[in-house]
């Protein structure tokens, strides 16, 4: 059964391929969510307007739709720099873009601009007298910033943190449609030289459900631990 | 229209992309784009309202089912559910030869079935969670004044959890566009589509997607200003009043 | 000459909560024109033996009479329920009630929710409606605020035009569940303005309140409820003026 006519180990390989996208994706949209933030924070005039370029024209266009302009554009791009760079300054580096490098940068682009947005209402639900205590026990801005404010705004960024977090795992998907060897593109594969599709779509379907599930019980353990201080009274 | 035409011939003569044909590449999955979001949506859309009422019935045999189906279709890809109808109807057996087939024979039916079942899952957990959220005063109001259950329904909770679920659900209409790019993935035209022709056709992908995310980014503006404009009207019941 | 018959009547109404028997058989006889009041501390059961005259609670028994018309009741697996909920309907639609939150429909105007009920559920014609409530709107002091939604008026302004969608049913016996709780005092008299008008034109109310002096100066008949009994009743003079028992007089001195 679990044999899936030969597919099965092929298939297992291609759930690591996905899961492994799914969290450098993840890493790589947390980072960028933070700068995007600072910067919609900012008073600098040019951050906040670059930040809020970057998020709506990202939210505007289809996750697809970037994804091919960075595969098959990127690697044009890549050369041409590369090109200029050994002509200019005779350094010679070869950057490849493949399918796996294209596909973390495009959904860690993504979902860094719906981060952005998560991160910037947590940071502003923080009460702002916490800070002021901070400051008041002599603590530095980056002191302030790691001891209270960023513990204190990821009970407010876990949930939109975890929304996002299910849908980027979805979003994975595309990258079969760029030709990685994601767990769709076996299953995808395997439906066409098997006839059966159902099998391998039903099976793949469930292990989306299945890592959608064990997230959604990290994520509440970790609201758990965030929450510490704010239950009720009892 | 004749001198239309030549005119933008002779404007569209020094590129070599961008010409009167992959224009017209570029307008056809613009029409195949439109119809299939919009024709998901709307059917997606009546077929919501029963599911999220059903979705908060007492019986159990009506609520778990509906969540079942929720749940699959909003927890899995939807270019999953999109394999799973195309290559179905394609390769099950004996589909092709019932009269089924003519209708299932173009990718557009398959796709148009997978968006609706996707956008109705989320359609209804949206409203879902409207109803819900319907003050407990008001439908006690409808009671007291001898409403029936169906009168209530209709006359209070669904009137006014449909204008609360208004933003989230313009969100939804933007998703779905954005989603329906994956059309493209079994041979459908649609905007996505024409952008990989043309790309690959003349090995241009700056050009060729840059192009197709301007005319997306364009429809986005317009959704959202719909719905500004829909939500200001609709909802100006929940805005105190200055003056 | 036949008796004509009497709006209202609850007899040994009991209710429970899990454990707690929260209502331990309640009477009450409301006839045209009376003006009852029913006081007592919270959790007396004062809201809960108001909401079981309509039905918004389900009383585990005694009965109810509404214009001489006996509820009738069955026994179900999750209790007691009414047999006929088409009764139920056409009972509620002759008692209309006065919430403490108001509960005005936030989709709809003021105008719009006057006329929802009339005309949804007592078949009214649409314009016959709307002249009803445009003359209704002017008794409460709305005139102004037909077209605004419950958002944009004051709490006072709501609760005047929550009454004025209770009048719209042309109610046998209007019952109001603490109408001036959720104000702020100063908005409270004109609301109780209202509801004094009312009571003179010989409305037949049953007002659950803390407001004593509405209750002294407008009832025909007081009740003062504790913990789910009746521990005192009488018209308001005696009972507010001369109170017997030791609770009653402890609930009336004045807090300070």
């Amino acid at each position: 059964m679990l044999d899936l006519h030969g597919y099965g180990p092929r298939l297992l390989e291609g759930a690591g391929v996905t899961l492994q996208l799914a969290l450098l994706s993840l890493l790589l949209a947390v980072v960028l969510g933070l700068i995007t933030a600072s910067a919609k924070m900012s008073r600098s005039w040019l951050a906040h307007r670059t930040a809020t370029l970057y998020t709506t024209v990202i939210r505007g266009v289809p996750d697809l739709v970037l994804m091919m302009l960075l595969f098959f554009g990127g690697q044009i791009g890549v050369n041409m720099i590369t090109d200029w760079l050994y002509y200019q300054f005779d350094i010679d580096i070869f950057i490849n873009i493949n399918e796996f490098v294209a596909g973390v940068v495009t959904i860690g682009l993504i979902f860094g601009a719906y981060m952005g947005e998560t991160f910037r209402g947590a940071f502003m639900a923080v009460d702002h007298g916490q800070i002021e205590a901070g400051k008041a026990y002599g603590m530095s801005n980056s002191l302030v910033f790691r001891r209270i404010r960023f513990p204190q705004m990821m009970r407010h960024a876990l949930p939109g943190l975890s929304n996002n977090w299910m849908v980027l795992l979805k979003t994975t998907a595309l990258v079969s449609v760029i030709g990685l060897s994601d767990m769709v593109r076996v299953a995808s594969e395997a439906s066409k030289a098997t006839r059966e599709p159902f099998t391998f779509m039903i099976v793949v379907a469930l292990i989306y459900l299945l890592i959608a599930s064990v997230s959604e019980w990290i994520f509440i353990r970790l609201q758990k631990r965030y929450d510490i201080g704010y239950g009720e009274a009892d | 229209m004749e001198s239309l035409l030549t005119w933008l011939e002779t404007q569209l003569a020094d590129n070599s992309i961008f010409t009167l044909q992959t224009l017209a590449h570029y307008g056809e999955g613009l029409t195949t784009t439109v119809q299939l979001v919009f024709l998901s949506l709307i059917i997606g859309l009546i077929a919501a309202v029963p599911l999220a009422i059903g979705r908060g019935s007492r019986h159990a045999w009506i609520k778990w089912p509906i969540f079942a189906y929720t749940y699959v279709f909003r927890g899995t890809p939807l270019l999953i559910q999109l394999y799973l109808i195309y290559y179905g109807v394609v390769f099950v057996d004996g589909i092709q030869e019932t009269w089924l087939w003519l209708i299932l024979e173009d990718p557009f039916v398959p796709a148009l079935i997978a968006f609706t079942l996707n956008t109705a899952a989320y359609t209804t957990e949206i409203f879902r969670g409207a109803i819900k959220s319907t003050s407990k005063g008001e439908i006690e109001a409808a009671r007291a004044y001898g409403m029936s259950p169906g009168l209530t329904m209709r006359r209070i909770i669904i009137p006014s959890a449909f204008r609360r679920a208004l933003p989230a659900y313009g969100n939804e209409v933007i998703f779905m566009l954005h989603a329906s790019a994956i059309a493209s993935v079994v041979t459908i035209m649609d905007l996505t589509g024409a952008a990989r022709f043309v790309y690959a056709r003349y090995y241009a992908p700056f050009d060729a997607f840059l192009f197709v995310a301007a005319i997306y980014l364009c429809l986005t503006f317009a959704i959202l200003y719909f719905f500004r404009h829909l939500e200001k009207k609709l909802l100006a019941h929940l805005q105190p009043q200055t003056g | 000459m036949a008796a004509t018959p009497i709006p209202l009547e609850v007899r040994n109404i009991k209710k429970r909560f899990g454990d707690t028997e929260v209502l331990k058989g309640l009477s009450l006889q409301a006839h045209k024109g009376d003006v009852i009041t029913l006081i007592g501390a919270s959790g007396s059961g004062k809201s809960t033996f108001l909401r079981c005259m309509n039905l918004l609670e389900q009383p585990d028994e005694g009965d109810l009479y509404v214009h001489g018309e006996e509820i009738r009741f069955k026994n179900t697996r999750r209790g007691r329920e009414p047999a006929d909920w088409k009764q139920v309907v056409q009972m509620r639609a002759k008692l209309s009630m006065v919430f403490q939150s108001f509960n005005l429909w936030a989709h709809m105007t003021l105008l719009e929710n006057i006329i929802e009920a009339p005309i949804h559920v007592l078949g009214k014609p649409k314009k016959e409606a709307i002249e009803h409530a445009h003359a209704l709107l002017e008794r409460v002091g709305l005139t102004a605020r037909a077209n605004a939604y419950p958002a944009q008026m004051s709490g006072g302004q709501q609760q005047r035009g929550a009454i004025a969608r209770a009048l719209a049913m042309d109610p046998e016996v209007m019952l109001f569940d603490e109408p001036t709780s959720a104000l702020d005092p100063e908005l409270v008299g004109d609301v109780l303005n209202v509801m004094h008008g009312l009571a003179e034109e010989g409305r037949t109310m049953v007002v659950v309140t803390h407001e004593m002096g509405f209750a002294r100066d407008v009832s025909s008949q007081v009740i003062y409820l504790h913990e789910g009994m009746v521990e005192e009743a009488g018209p308001p003079e005696e009972l507010i003026g001369n109170p017997q028992s030791p609770r009653l007089q402890q609930f009336l001195a004045p807090k300070y």
